[in-house]
């Protein structure tokens, strides 16, 4: 799953998270850094590592103001807070259901259920 | 018909290991003209070599065809051996097949297949060359240094003491550049001024350099051995043959409030001023931008309390023109401008500061006279922090992309500064990696640690507040210990990224001498030849090159030094006979050649020739000047008859390439 | 129809001027980044050196694509050749374009020996282009197929 949920969150974000040096910039420049249990800097090192069901368990996600300075500051144009909104997503996702794979197709066929509905759903939900 | 021979090298496994040498040789030894084809493992060894001569004089090769590395690489080492074994050396062609096959393709058979492609196109080539000579030219024995700083003074100082005139080109009007600013230098502590000031002096000394301060180079024209430079000598309205270097004018002008560059601005000069007291040469100049007398008409006081009688308001710039063999590129470097890194605070407290500006309030001869004082107040500073990488390794634009490369040494030297001469401070210094290679660089940093207990910690400074007290609020991470700290600072001391002197870029285009995509100038080979720029006779010296420190600069000074003596020491140079050269029959005298070439190099004559019906008829034909020619071809395609073609690389030859490749 | 995409081999032709995109496809090779084999390279002193005649040539000859690399504006070892280049090729490209070849099937590119990863980018594309637009035939000459 954490694989999964890796490559999600990377697209979802569009970061390229092996472009970060580990200065800390974005860190540093964090309003809300005490608030938070994973900080900036930490959620480009756990994606990369794919650590993605601790950071998506973690309060941290609700803590970010998305006031973007991480993003502005950074020297290597990194984006954290893109991370920070991909994650969540990622869980908002997963709590509604709203998340689609082929393989969960079969288990949801049933016959009220329009085979529109199922095409619309995987189209929008397995990007 | 030629009669060709085809050596296949597989440079050890660079090429053999993507390549199937042997069956590019078999292939290649059926095309017409190949009468030897063989291979090698390493052709450009004794060995390669000894099987190229061999082949020439036991098969009686007329032209070469070597299936190797680029020509960039070993053509002129092929050539050397095709010569020794009694070819003209114009009669080999290389196959670049490692950079542009071997090393770019994965799969073998693809790889055979363009190695046999590109070794056809060689082949069909040398079937059209023509054995050239090569003709000679003069070398005007003296060397240009442009750029005045530790790395062009080191430069003439060597080229110099090896017998050759010297002359250097300074815009600013002292020699000595940044490090004349500088206050100590890592990682052995001396003082900048003290190792740096008597070579300046030994510069204005030495009869073979002469130096040309506050002067820029305007135009340069000709090629190795004949360079010929226009330099404008900036006129100082002081007669420098007169001027005593006294200071009395300097003292007496009214203009005061002149900001002071070479205190960065932190305090003033006058509008008729001396640099600093070791200037070289040591001659007031008058900022015609301040100054009374010449921008209105009034004032006149310097010249009225000059005994020596040497200002003169009339003085006009004077262009001088000069004929050299060699010249050498120092332009340096500058601190980049901090207005993209408002985050710092730079513009909006007068206590966060550059690192060069912070070597001036350190400096015994700086505004402070050498007393670490806050520029807001004049207050002995207890808390400082300094912040590296401003700007370096920066791909988000602000920024540059490079390493900086002297920034965590003057860093570390800055910290331990202070904290010897004020232990009661408290210093930290940001850092996102410390970088020291170097002989007792790293030894040097640790000592800042260990024995000065200055604060190293790894993370980065995110924002300084200037606070109404006038604290400076710094909030930055500490990676280790992950946490945010907030520090209130006396001073914040931004590490600026260095880059290349605005003047490089036309200096380059001038010059005709490549640059990267920082304005860096490029050398010849990254490796292999590193002081000599890919343009012959001129080379690189400093900074200009790449981020460097003062040791190294020196090395690289002395580098480009010894070619320059080894391109002077010559009387005579080979020149490149692969030249334009015109078919007098076909030409028509319209002169559009000569309006595309860059180098006047074609002129025309009127010549008789025989007509067919046995009258004769004066017809104007342009003729190439085979000393100047340096063979770009413009010429060759601008005329309308095709009269006009480049030798070794002709019409005839390209065309055959064209075929080759477009065969298969 | 893919099968033909796929298995389409261009055969590509491309100046390189020997101070600064010469050097650039060196540097490509030595950082080891590739693009496809059907990219053939001629050297040439200068990009000015080009004459038309020779990419006329490379399309009669069957040549699917041509492009010509020179130094970046204001580089030229030569001072002004790439200037030269520039106008002869806007020229030439709009009268082939009028004759059937595709202005996308010819290119100038300034690419500096230091861009050796602009080269392999740039020849990627290029092929890339052309072999979406399949084989010429638009000029080529039959009796220069054997």
């Amino acid at each position: 799953m954490s694989d999964f949920d890796r490559e999600q969150i990377l697209r979802t974000s569009g970061v390229d998270v092996l472009k970060c040096m580990r200065c800390g910039k974005c860190s540093a420049t964090c309003p809300s850094y005490d608030e938070m249990e994973y900080h900036p800097h930490e959620f480009v090192y756990m994606v990369e590592k794919g650590q993605i069901d601790k950071l998506m368990a973690s309060k941290s996600i609700y803590k970010c103001l998305s006031c973007f300075a991480c993003i502005e500051r950074c020297p290597r144009g990194v984006e954290p807070a893109r991370l920070v909104e991909a994650v969540r997503l990622q869980v908002i996702r997963q709590q509604g259901k709203n998340h689609l794979r082929a393989d969960d197709i079969p288990a949801l066929l049933d016959d009220d259920m329009p085979q529109q509905a199922i095409v619309t759903a995987l189209r929008k939900y397995s990007k | 018909m030629q009669r060709i021979g085809v050596f296949v090298c597989w440079c050890g496994s660079n090429i053999a290991g993507t390549v199937d040498v042997a069956a590019v040789a078999e292939a290649l030894s059926h095309e017409p003209g190949v009468v030897y084809s063989t291979n090698y493992q390493y052709m450009c060894s004794e060995a390669g070599q000894n099987i190229i001569k061999d082949a020439i004089k036991e098969q009686q090769l007329t032209g070469v065809v070597i299936c190797s590395c680029s020509p960039r690489m070993h053509e002129a080492t092929f050539r050397k051996t095709a010569a020794a074994a009694g070819l003209n050396p114009y009669m080999v062609e290389i196959a670049n097949i490692r950079e542009q096959c071997s090393w770019i393709h994965k799969d073998m058979p693809t790889a055979t297949e363009k190695a046999i492609i590109l070794g056809r196109a060689a082949i069909a080539k040398v079937q059209l060359n023509a054995p050239l000579i090569a003709g000679e030219s003069p070398v005007t024995k003296r060397a240009l240094v442009i750029g005045g700083g530790i790395a062009g003074i080191q430069t003439a100082l060597d080229i110099a003491e090896a017998g050759f005139e010297v002359d250097i080109v300074e815009k600013q009007p002292t020699i000595g550049g940044k490090m004349t600013q500088l206050d100590k230098t890592f990682p052995t502590l001396d003082c900048a001024a003290c190792i740096l000031t008597p070579k300046m002096v030994d510069c204005a000394q030495n009869e073979n350099i002469n130096i040309f301060a506050y002067s820029e180079v305007q135009e340069v024209k000709g090629f190795v051995g004949n360079f010929t430079a226009k330099i404008k000598k900036k006129a100082r309205f002081v007669d420098p043959n007169k001027c005593t270097g006294c200071g009395e004018c300097t003292e007496k002008c009214p203009m005061k409030k002149i900001p002071n560059e070479f205190n960065l601005g932190m305090d003033n000069r006058r509008a008729i001023y001396i640099p600093f007291a070791q200037a070289v040469p040591k001659i007031a100049t008058i900022d015609p931008d301040h100054c009374n007398m010449l921008k209105n008409g009034k004032c006149g006081l310097c010249a009225k309390v000059c005994g020596a009688g040497a200002i003169d308001y009339k003085q006009k710039d004077e262009i001088v023109e000069r004929q050299y063999g060699a010249i050498v590129v120092a332009t340096g470097y500058n601190p980049i401008k901090l207005d993209k890194f408002d985050e710092f605070g730079y513009s909006l407290s007068p206590d966060v500061v550059t690192s060069l500006e912070f070597e001036r309030l350190t400096n015994a001869a700086g505004p402070t006279s050498g007393t670490l004082l806050r520029p807001s107040d004049g207050k002995h500073p207890h808390t400082l922090v300094f912040v590296q990488c401003v700007g370096s390794r920066d791909t988000s634009g602000c920024g540059k992309p490079y390493c900086s490369k002297i920034c965590c040494m003057y860093t570390a030297k800055h910290a331990m500064l202070v904290r010897e001469k004020y232990p009661d401070t408290e210093v930290y210094v940001f850092y996102i990696d410390v970088r020291t290679p170097g002989k007792n660089f790293d030894e040097f940093y640790r000592r800042a640690v260990e024995e000065y207990g200055v604060h190293y910690i790894k993370g980065m400074v995110g924002k300084v507040a200037p606070r109404a007290d006038g604290k400076l609020m710094v909030q930055a991470s500490d990676l280790i210990s992950n946490e945010q700290l907030h520090i209130e600072a006396d001073m914040v001391v931004l590490a600026a990224a260095i880059e290349p002197d605005k003047t490089a870029r036309s200096l380059g285009t001038m010059l005709t001498a490549s640059m990267d995509t920082n304005d860096f100038f490029t050398e010849a080979h990254p490796k292999l030849r590193p002081v000599e720029s890919p343009t012959a006779g001129i080379f690189l010296s400093g900074v200009c090159q790449g981020p460097k420190d003062i040791p190294e600069t020196v090395s690289q000074a002395s580098a480009a030094a010894a070619k320059v003596i080894g391109l002077l020491a010559k009387n005579k140079l080979t020149g490149n006979p692969c030249v334009a050269t015109s078919d007098e029959m076909m030409c028509n005298g319209c002169s559009s050649c000569e309006k595309v070439c860059p180098y006047g190099a074609i002129t025309y004559q009127d010549k008789e020739f025989r007509m067919p019906d046995r009258t004769v008829a004066i017809r104007r034909v342009a003729s190439v000047n085979e000393a100047v020619c340096q063979g770009c071809g413009a010429c060759t395609v601008a005329c309308p008859s095709g009269a006009m073609d480049l030798k070794g690389f002709s019409n005839s030859q390209i065309m055959a390439e064209v075929d080759a490749i477009c065969k298969m | 129809m893919q099968d033909v995409k796929t298995t389409f081999k261009p055969k590509i032709v491309a100046f390189c001027c020997n101070w600064c995109s010469y050097a650039g496809a060196d540097l490509a090779g030595t950082n080891r980044l590739s693009y496809p084999a059907d990219v053939k390279i001629i050297r040439v002193p200068c990009s000015c050196r080009v004459n038309p005649m020779f990419i006329l040539r490379a399309f009669q000859r069957g040549a699917d694509g041509v492009i010509l690399c020179g130094c970046h504006p204001g580089d030229c070892h030569y001072t002004s050749g790439n200037y030269y280049a520039r106008r002869r090729m806007t020229l030439l490209f709009s009268m082939l374009d009028y004759l059937g070849i595709e202005k996308e099937r010819t290119r100038v590119e300034w690419v500096s020996a230091a861009e050796g990863a602009k080269f392999a980018e740039t020849m990627n594309s290029f092929v890339e282009t052309v072999r979406s637009l399949g084989e010429n035939k638009r000029l080529e000459d039959l009796r220069c197929k054997k």
